[in-house]
């Protein structure tokens, strides 16, 4: 008798779970390679090293658990920016909320119509960059969205945007399982924002493959909204090249879990990246994982990683982060940095931080922390009269602050952090 | 007016008697200098009046105009008008020292029962006590005590002071590691808030402090007690014969 393993089991139910998308010839090879990939590893388990410190069964159990929704009188993020804005309501588009996809410099078209075209530029991107970052590591559930997903949007950034473009992902049905791709091609000397907020659906997948050319820059801005059972992996892979910039932050304020996994490739030289995080986590349900993969293969890159955590409540917060120099990337510079604040004795930091270098002429650092609030600091301040609640949230604030300090738009920084400021003065009541 | 009666105080992690029955008490708008070797109590009185964690208290009372301060939080001791200028001011990065100052203020005020002030009307009061201190904006701007000189950590408590407006500010050696010029402006500042009701309590190592804030009273304190009390007189015969003689006499 064949012994079955599960990994494969769920990997076939996924798959036959979501409707194989309709398209031009290149996206259907893309999509089935993708599957087929799927099928060669299996669904994600909590026995696999990858998945050591966060369990993936709410991101691949079928029916699609469900999430409550979450309402808020708070004005939706970044709506005092002028920005192009396109929502996804439960992980589909409706035009109706979204501005016209129009903005200089920039062509915009949905997943759908870029795929269903003979010949377009995307072919060299969707599912391609996804497919490398599968090496040396699994990453089942990009594969599962490569392979599936119908919703997204494939950006042409050939010139220095005026304003970010806004996605807003809508939470509306509790049981919403929303698979999101998008591809984004940012030309030489371009300059582009992206903006994401929301929590997207009940469950949430997305990919996001970017390919930043030579001189050019990509900035982007996500927050993941605070639907407390949401449940959500991202994927975020981007190609740099010569002489551009990449800047990745990421705050996450509650959601019962959330993996992000952001893997970055040097192939220019003279480039610089950071991708942070910083995340706030209440309660046992809560799990925040992040899980960086920056690989060095030209000379001369900067890349920082950037990830803190605050828990309590018997929260969770995970860090795997990998800087991986090749033998050629002489004159790396390698930053890595994450720390846990524990509130309470209740809560938990897991680290992984590696580093793997084949270069002899490289300066890289990292560390890792976990640490309780600065009782001096706490009585310094409480001694001045802040209430002692009060007195904490400040110093929760400056600990976030320094990750949230890594996004280059000082107005989109004060915005995030006087929203987390407002958050925790409701909280406190 | 603050009241010490027979106050004693053990650490609370180990079995250690620091205070053996403390009495003190310090009349509205008096100076009091707190003099004595080192590991007499006198930091330890400033900690265990300001309510810092560590310390138990097992007997005796302190009282500010009437209220238990041993019964109540840091933050209400601090709203009730205590205030305590730190021997070592406590770094706090990621905090901005004027959002930190302004916060406290609106805290304490809030906790009153007043009106909270405007980011204008705070700015106002704050540019215009910082510039008597020698605070410059950037100062201001900067992390609470982060990269600051010893100097500029203590004008930065007095300036605290000086924003908080307390009925008793109990001052911690707040002349160590100043050198002679940034001492008298720190003195100044503390002179300047001498309005006849306000209160201090002064410890100190060196009478060279008491030079510049004159003391009412002089106490002397050793193996957690007071074990003499006078005239500015005893700081200097304190400066001339050190500590030996008065100990050898109160034994």
């Amino acid at each position: 008798m064949a012994v079955t393993n599960p990994k494969f089991e769920a990997s076939e139910a996924l798959l036959a779970a979501y409707t194989t998308p309709v398209g031009a010839a290149w996206a259907t090879e893309a999509r089935a390679k993708a599957a087929a990939h799927l099928r060669a590893i299996g669904a994600p388990s909590k026995r696999d090293e990858y998945w050591k410190y966060t369990n993936p069964a709410a991101l691949t159990e079928l029916p699609t658990p469900s999430a409550a929704l979450f309402t808020s009188d708070e004005a939706p993020m970044f709506d005092a920016i002028d920005r192009v804005k396109v929502v996804f309501v439960d992980g589909v588009l409706d035009a109706a909320q979204s501005d016209d996809l129009s903005l200089d410099g920039v062509e915009i078209e949905t997943l759908a119509e870029a795929t269903s075209k003979d010949i377009h530029w995307a072919k060299e991107l969707f599912g391609v960059l996804e497919a490398n970052g599968q090496n040396p590591v699994d990453r089942p559930l990009a594969s599962l969205n490569t392979a599936v997903a119908t919703e997204g949007l494939v950006i042409h950034v050939k010139a220095e945007t005026a304003k970010p473009l806004a996605l807003r992902y809508i939470h509306t049905s509790e049981s919403s399982d929303a698979m999101v791709h998008h591809v984004i091609k940012v030309e030489e000397g371009a300059k582009f924002t992206l903006l994401e907020s929301g929590p997207g659906a009940a469950r949430f997948n997305s990919v996001l493959e970017v390919d930043v050319a030579d001189n050019a820059e990509f900035h982007h801005v996500r927050t993941q909204g605070r639907d407390h059972e949401r449940k959500t992996a991202t994927h975020m892979y981007g190609r740099l090249g010569k002489e551009s910039i990449y800047r990745s932050f990421t705050m996450t304020v509650n959601g019962m879990l959330t993996r992000n996994e952001s893997v970055l490739e040097f192939t220019g030289d003279d480039a610089q990246a950071t991708v942070g995080g910083a995340s706030a986590g209440d309660g046992k349900d809560f799990h925040h994982d992040d899980t960086v993969f920056v690989t060095h293969d030209s000379v001369n890159c900067e890349s920082r990683q950037v990830f803190k955590k605050v828990l309590r409540n018997g929260a969770t917060g995970v860090f795997q982060g990998k800087i991986l120099v090749k033998a050629d990337a002489q004159k790396t510079d390698g930053y890595q940095i994450s720390q846990g604040l524990l509130l309470d004795d209740d809560s938990n930091f897991l680290a992984k931080p590696e580093l793997e270098i084949y270069a002899d002429d490289v300066a890289c650092s990292h560390g890792s922390t976990v640490g309780a609030i600065d009782e001096d600091a706490m009585f310094y301040m409480t001694s001045r009269g802040v209430p002692k609640a009060q007195a904490q949230d400040m110093l929760v604030l400056a600990f976030l602050g320094e990750a949230i300090d890594e996004i280059d738009n000082t107005d989109l920084a004060d915005d995030i952090h006087a929203r987390l400021a407002a958050w925790m003065e409701r909280r406190r009541g | 007016m603050l009241e010490i009666k027979n106050l004693q105080v053990g650490l609370e992690e180990e079995d250690k008697q620091i205070l053996k029955g403390v009495d003190l008490k310090i009349g509205e708008g008096e100076v009091h200098a707190i003099m004595g070797p080192n590991g007499s109590g006198k930091s330890t009185t400033s900690y265990v009046l300001s309510g810092k964690d560590g310390y138990e208290v097992t007997g005796g009372s302190a009282e500010l105009y009437g209220e238990d301060l041993l019964d109540m939080e840091p933050e209400e001791r601090a709203a009730a008008g205590l205030f305590l200028a730190f021997q070592y001011p406590v770094e706090i990065p990621g905090v901005g020292n004027m959002t930190f100052l302004r916060t406290a203020v609106n805290a304490q005020r809030k906790a009153r029962g007043e009106e909270e002030l405007s980011a204008g009307e705070f700015l106002k009061v704050v540019r215009e006590k910082a510039k008597a201190l020698k605070i410059d904006a950037d100062m201001l701007k900067r992390p609470v005590n982060v990269g600051f000189s010893g100097g500029e950590k203590k004008r930065n408590e007095i300036l605290q002071m000086a924003m908080l407006e307390p009925k008793m500010c109990v001052l911690d050696e707040t002349d160590s590691g100043l050198d002679v010029d940034a001492m008298k402006l720190v003195a100044e500042g503390v002179n300047a808030l001498r309005d006849g009701k306000r209160s201090f309590l002064v410890i100190t190592h060196y009478q060279r402090l008491l030079d510049h804030i004159k003391p009412d009273v002089v106490h002397i304190m050793a193996n957690g007690k007071i074990v003499k009390s006078g005239g500015p007189e005893l700081a200097l015969e304190v400066e001339n014969n050190g500590y030996a003689d008065i100990l050898a006499e109160v034994a």
